[in-house]
């Protein structure tokens, strides 16, 4: 018994040990990770930003609006053109629609795409199809085929198989038994996590224009960049503006959606 | 007494014919709204599938160019691209621990107090408003070029995602235990330690880990704006025409992406 004991004993000391050494060496990884960083001091500093930002340029209010229209346009196309070619990805990558193979490959397939940030394929876009919101509008939506169709394939495979089974049994093909059993059941959510990709392009395409892709992000960087801190107030008031209006909108619809 | 049934039933006919259009068919209009919406985005941005068709061969044109990735550039590239898991790394952390205790802030069966819950609330809000980059953008000119800058605008952006995910699972949690510590009255922070954090740690722990995975994405374009990484050198490279070192970028960001994603997948299936 008493063997037994000093066994447990023995061990949960090796616990604490272990678990001792491990904290340990997380803190150094992380003193070296932080000390690593160096601060290259700047001439500027907070406050003097903070006191030149105020107040925002507001006649320059007209030509930000037009900026951020341009990128709130970008994200509908590129939003509604990945929520319509996600689609048929959504079905590949559902494992009750394509077997376990064919899902597997399908979603390393989307995960790839989703590892390509919106602003590396912004850049890339721009080489291709040339300065402008095209650029961006394609480089929105290629990302967002990725993500969407993620999400796509699992709402596929959640659905409730007792309707697909039913229109099956009144003799359908497979195009009607789509149509009428699996759309029905599939669309809101479709849609409502089309509107949601919708919230995160509109806040992407502020700064897409970083890289010459078009919207709001050519005239921010320019002014950050010329130190004109009043002018980059007025770009954020208008953006955090625009950005929380659309996700309360967007938002509101999906709580009716789903 | 059936009189009057009767006619309230055929007032509420009446009424319902009397709605709007709006009200008798809200899908068709939200489809007239939508369509509205999407033709007036595609006339405004002057879209045209011609332009895309043009630029299909230069597209292609560009990916001969970028082939084969120049592979004698990756060991100079790893410094960089350790400095970017590094700020995504830190980032991710201190965006972790200061989201903590606005969370249980931002929880309203946590905190009762109205006006430090819609403080929360606001705060966490109003940061994931700006985008990434755009933090990034900010502090360079403040904490210098560098990783430090990408590290600080990591930590807001993480903060804002990490409170956000998991406000909404610490209002979901079961309210039994809370109840049970408040009735023999527990003060505060020992029911947050003892009914609160263990019903909320695995999905804390998940969405952490789910944040580092945008963070290192998020983290390889941040040097686009100055902020360290490996974005900076990818940029560089692009901008100069040296399209094979930038094709060896991209394929080194992108293997690192998908081994952190599948570790991180990895760790969070055993989490929940």
């Amino acid at each position: 018994m008493s063997d037994l004991q000093a066994q447990i004993i023995g061990k949960l000391r090796g616990g604490i040990y272990k678990r001792g050494f491990l904290l340990a060496l997380i803190v150094v990884f992380y003193v070296l990770l932080i000390t690593d960083l160096e601060y290259v001091p700047t001439r500027l500093s907070a406050m003097s930003i903070i006191k030149s930002a105020f107040p925002p340029d507001w006649s320059y209010a007209g030509s930000v609006f037009k900026g951020m229209m341009e990128s709130i346009n970008m994200a509908v196309v590129g939003t509604v053109m990945a929520a319509v070619l996600a689609i048929p990805f959504g079905f590949l990558a559902a494992f009750t629609v394509t077997g376990k193979k064919g899902s597997q490959l399908t979603k390393t397939l989307l995960n790839a795409d989703r590892s390509f940030p919106e602003l590396l394929l912004a850049i890339i876009f721009v080489r291709a199809v040339g300065l402008g919101p095209f650029a961006g509008v394609l480089a929105l939506g290629l990302h967002s085929i990725g993500t969407l169709g993620k999400l796509y394939s699992e709402v596929v495979e959640a659905i409730d198989p007792n309707p697909v089974e039913g229109v099956r049994a009144t003799g359908a093909n497979s195009v009607a038994t789509t149509w009428f059993a699996v759309l029905p059941q599939v669309l809101p959510e479709f849609v409502s996590y089309a509107l949601y990709r919708f919230e995160i392009n509109v806040r992407a395409a502020t700064v897409l224009g970083f890289v010459g892709a078009g919207g709001i992000g050519k005239p921010l960087i320019l002014n950050i960049s010329y130190r004109n801190w009043d002018k980059v107030a007025m770009i954020m008031v208008v953006i955090i503006v625009a950005v929380t209006l659309i996700d309360t909108i967007s938002g509101w619809l999906r709580s009716k959606l789903v | 007494m059936l009189t009057v049934t009767s006619r309230s039933t055929l007032a509420e006919m009446k009424a319902q014919q009397n709605k709007g259009l709006l009200a008798r068919h809200p899908w068709h209009f939200a489809l007239l709204v939508f369509a509205l919406v999407y033709g007036w985005s595609f006339m405004r941005l002057g879209v045209d599938p011609i332009m895309f068709l043009k630029g299909f061969p230069q597209m292609g044109g560009l990916l001969r160019r970028m082939w084969p990735p120049d592979w004698a550039y990756i060991p100079a590239m790893i410094g960089p691209l350790a400095e970017t898991a590094q700020m995504a790394l830190l980032g991710t952390t201190f965006g972790g621990i200061l989201a903590v205790p606005t969370v249980l802030m931002a929880a309203r069966n946590v905190n009762s107090n109205r006006g430090i819950y819609l403080a929360a609330r606001t705060v966490m809000n109003f940061i994931r408003t700006i985008p990434d980059i755009l933090l990034a953008a900010l502090f360079v000119p403040v904490l210098g070029v560098g990783p430090l800058a990408g590290a600080a605008a990591l930590t807001l952006f993480s903060f804002g995602i990490i409170c956000k995910l998991s406000s909404e699972s610490i209002e979901a949690i079961d309210p039994g235990p809370l109840e049970a510590m408040d009735a023999v009255g527990s003060g505060k922070l020992s029911q947050i330690a003892f009914a609160v954090v263990p019903q909320i740690l695995p999905q804390f722990t998940a969405h952490v880990l789910y944040v580092l995975e945008i963070n290192v994405r998020v983290a390889g374009i941040l040097g686009m704006v100055g902020a360290g990484g490996i974005g900076m050198w990818l940029n560089t490279s692009m901008a100069i025409f040296q399209y094979r070192k930038a094709a060896a970028i991209i394929l080194m960001f992108f293997v690192s992406v998908m081994l952190i994603d599948y570790a991180s997948r990895k760790l969070r299936e055993r989490l929940i």
